[in-house]
């Protein structure tokens, strides 16, 4: 087996995990903690690389983009969450989905009448667009090794914020107990519109991270909000550690599973019945996964104690 | 109530007269309207079953529309193009025995886990595998990858031709007319009355000695079953077969016809696929941009509007 490729796709996985991880983050912190289902994180995630793109070529610069959008989609964020989501809390999981299933089409429709059907492409600035030599033979793109140093930058930012700080201390009193929390003065409905922002700017980070890459595309949100379900409902719906996890796992499975599951099915079947099955497999891998686990651990990985 | 019954009554009638009337005097896009609309609306009566009478908010329904439909393109395809002998075949009862099969089975398999959960577990699974199959016929480059396959026939039942549009949409009609009827005589039932038990009270159902998984899993795969049977007459409708019919948003509008139509009631999946139809049509119709409008007046059903239709009709 050929091990550098075997480096590079794990680093691949890596990337792919942490960009789930950070639109996944948001998707179970919002549901942890506000009980609320949001189909549309995904289209958040799309307006990340969308305003990002624009802004790119506006300032003619990526870091400066990446710093100014970030801001604008925690307003979306806020915003979306006190037009939407608030009115919903108090209704059951089925109203979500129907609510949020209507703002993925209103949202994707804006997008598709701003910036038109075809995807927009960022170019990577020169600075991030090395390769890094690891040893003789084996180099890895800076940019990619960027997203997975921010991705994992964002993760244990986002543990240090629930665990340690103060506005965390309320957020996980706000999850654990509404009533008594705005009891005690504080105004939990800002302290939500707050968690939800976060959630978003999470998204909006992980579509800005992406775009350089791939592309601003219309359809990039659907593609991944379901894989983000996969990996919160396998790390359990709530938990932070777990959407970790879980994001990391399924990256890896997915990357590895497209790229070496073919070798893997020569050992035991014929060259041509193995090419004909393996993308079949491959594709459904994380799906399998998730239905393993499920019916061993039918709530995930890491079931939050709380409620 | 008299005044309410004849409305329904009415529904009916015109949904199975003026199509063909349209079609007679030459306006034949009315006919495949209401075809389309029909078969939209068995797959809808199959959602409300789950959905409806037990609870169960399964966000993966349009997977059975597109494994019916594969059902009816696969062997079709191998008929056509030669290949896999033992599948290859025209025979519209063979379409509907793989169908039925098929999508049973994927019922049954991804219900066994689904129904271990609940709440948005359930509705995030059911997503998933619906999701898995999407990526199974993209990954499939003989029968299309997402380029979908076309299929220049289409299932032959004797004493009915399907090329005909009126028989098609006959055949359509009579269907949903049936799956209406059988799912009323099911919700009737001992069956049913359990099923709606357990969507009320599910503890209270487990302490009378209901086995309710095993309930509630006959009832998953029944559901799947009737979109299952959908999907081939999607299939033949369209003769065009593609994994965009398995696609999340697919399932979406499913949810949107139940909940708008009404849960729970006999009309209600009929009337929410006969609003949807048409307003999918007149919006696209003014601009192509028709998610939006059609978007934001979803959010303002679940806003404001509770109930659905049927709610409307009945007060």
């Amino acid at each position: 087996m050929d091990y550098t490729l075997l480096l590079i796709q794990v680093l691949n996985g890596l990337q792919l995990g942490v960009l789930l991880f950070l639109v996944a983050s948001g998707l179970t912190l919002i549901f942890g903690i506000l009980d609320f289902v949001n189909l549309a994180h995904g289209s958040i995630y799309m307006l990340g690389a969308f305003i990002c793109a624009s802004l790119t070529y506006a300032l003619d610069s990526y870091l400066f983009a990446v710093i100014l959008s970030l801001p604008i989609i925690a307003i979306i964020g806020y915003v979306f969450e006190i037009f939407l989501a608030r009115p919903l809390y108090a209704r059951d999981h089925l109203d979500h989905v129907l609510g949020t299933f209507g703002a993925i089409l209103v949202i994707d429709t804006i997008a598709h009448l701003i910036w038109g059907p075809a995807g927009i492409a960022i170019p990577i600035p020169n600075y991030l667009d090395g390769q890094i030599m690891i040893s003789e033979n084996i180099e890895i793109p800076t940019f990619r090794l960027l997203i997975i140093v921010v991705g994992l930058i964002a993760a244990f930012g986002l543990l240090w914020l629930v665990n340690f700080t103060k506005l965390g201390m309320l957020i996980r009193a706000g999850a654990s107990n509404r009533t008594m929390v705005a009891a005690l003065g504080i105004d939990i409905r800002t302290l939500f519109a707050i968690v939800f922002a976060i959630g978003a700017t999470l998204a909006g980070i992980a579509g800005m991270l992406i775009a350089p890459i791939t592309e601003a595309s219309l359809g990039m949100g659907n593609n991944i909000i379901i894989t983000a379900f996969v990996v919160i409902i396998v790390g359990g719906i709530g938990s932070v550690k777990g959407a970790f996890v879980a994001a990391l796992l399924i990256g890896l499975i997915d990357t590895l599973g497209r790229s070496f599951l073919d070798d893997l099915f020569k050992v035991f079947m014929s060259t041509a019945a193995a090419e004909n099955s393996a993308p079949a497999i491959s594709s459904m891998s994380i799906y399998l996964m998730m239905a393993l686990i499920l019916s061993f651990k039918p709530k995930g990985l890491f079931p939050p104690r709380l409620r | 109530m008299q005044f309410i019954r004849s409305f329904k009554f009415l529904i009916l009638v015109s949904l199975l007269v003026l199509p063909i009337v349209f079609h007679q005097i030459g306006m034949s896009f009315y006919l495949d309207l209401a075809t389309r609309l029909c078969i939209l609306a068995i797959a809808a009566v199959g959602l409300n079953l789950i959905l409806g009478y037990g609870g169960m908010i399964s966000f993966g329904h349009a997977a059975y529309l597109g494994l019916g439909a594969y059902a009816v393109g696969i062997p079709a395809h191998h008929w056509l193009y030669g290949g896999l002998d033992f599948l290859a075949t025209n025979n519209g009862f063979i379409h509907i025995t793989i169908a039925v099969v098929i999508s049973g089975l994927f019922a049954f398999l991804t219900g066994l886990i689904c129904l271990k959960t609940k709440g948005v577990y359930f509705i995030m699974i059911t997503m998933a595998f619906s999701q898995m199959a999407y990526y199974l016929f993209v990954s499939i480059e003989e029968y299309g990858s997402d380029d979908g396959l076309v299929i220049n026939t289409r299932s032959e039942i004797p004493l009915i031709n399907l090329d005909d549009p009126i028989q098609m949409f006959l055949v359509s009609f009579s269907s949903l007319i049936f799956f209406m009827w059988l799912v009323h005589l099911i919700t009737k039932s001992n069956f049913g009355l359990i099923l709606s038990g357990i969507k009320d009270n599910e503890a209270r159902m487990v302490s009378l000695g209901y086995n309710v998984y095993l309930h509630k899993l006959i009832a998953f795969v029944f559901s799947g079953i009737i979109c299952g049977f959908a999907g081939v007459l999607l299939g033949n409708f369209t003769t065009f077969i593609s994994p965009e019919m398995i696609d999340w948003s697919r399932s979406g509008e499913l949810m949107f016809m139940v909940i708008l139509g009404g849960v729970a009631t006999v009309m209600g999946p009929l009337f929410g696929a006969i609003v949807f139809v048409i307003l999918e049509e007149v919006l696209s119709s003014i601009t192509i941009y028709w998610h939006l409008p059609f978007g934001l007046l979803l959010i303002a059903v679940v806003l404001f509007f509770r109930g659905g239709l049927s709610s409307l009709l009945s007060k």
